[in-house]
């Protein structure tokens, strides 16, 4: 049994984490169950880009695991400010 | 040695993530799958970035190089945002949610309901 090997199962279980939420995605009946899977599905996708870049030993992977987190919180707060107030803009 | 701890590190995320996704899947409204989803992907990835730091850790005190060290500074800071932002954009929908209208699956007292 290898470090890699052990890394690549946890890769492959991750994705497969995140295509059961884009299954939620995908057939939610409201707003918020689609954000609640779209934000569960970017943690999961988190995790998986950090377990890739150290497997490929390049930290730039991780960085863009970092702006992806990032960006899917503002997403998140944005829609649930669009659900409260019933109109899009920045005021 | 290293591979056992590894092994079990990365078991410990990899079944809380596939429990989250398991509970939204299964759950009956929105704010179940909250409470899923947060706290359960949250903790996995907890677990995920701690498998990362130890390996990078490990090879860092065998062969001195200095990539593995960013590779775990990177992930220790991807961690950070993931804790500071997941609950509060949680809170956020979850209100949302409330907010347009959207009643828990079998409430049957509401005290929430003229006062929104």
């Amino acid at each position: 049994m290898n470090a890699e090997t052990v890394f690549m199962g946890a890769f492959l279980l991750l994705l497969v984490s995140a295509t059961l939420t884009l299954i939620r995605l995908l057939l939610g009946p409201t707003i918020p169950d689609r954000v609640v899977a779209l934000d569960s599905m970017t943690t999961t996708t988190v995790g998986a880009m950090i377990i890739y870049g150290v497997i490929t030993k390049q930290a730039i992977i991780i960085d863009v695991a970092l702006v992806y987190a990032v960006l899917s919180y503002i997403a998140t707060l944005y829609i649930a400010r669009y659900l409260v107030k019933k109109r899009v803009g920045v005021i | 040695m290293i591979e056992w701890i590894l092994l079990i590190l990365l078991a410990i995320g990899v079944i809380f993530n596939l429990l989250a996704s398991i509970g939204i899947l299964r759950f009956p409204d929105v704010y179940t799958r909250i409470h899923a989803a947060t706290k359960c992907t949250t903790f996995g990835t907890i677990f995920i970035v701690l498998a990362t730091v130890v390996y990078s850790a490990y090879n860092w005190m065998s062969s001195r190089e200095s990539s593995w060290v960013i590779i775990a500074l990177h992930s220790l800071l991807a961690l950070f945002f993931l804790i500071l932002t997941n609950p509060v954009g949680a809170h956020a929908i979850g209100r949302a949610a409330r907010k347009s209208g959207i009643r828990p699956y079998g409430a049957v007292i509401d005290e929430l309901e003229g006062r929104l």
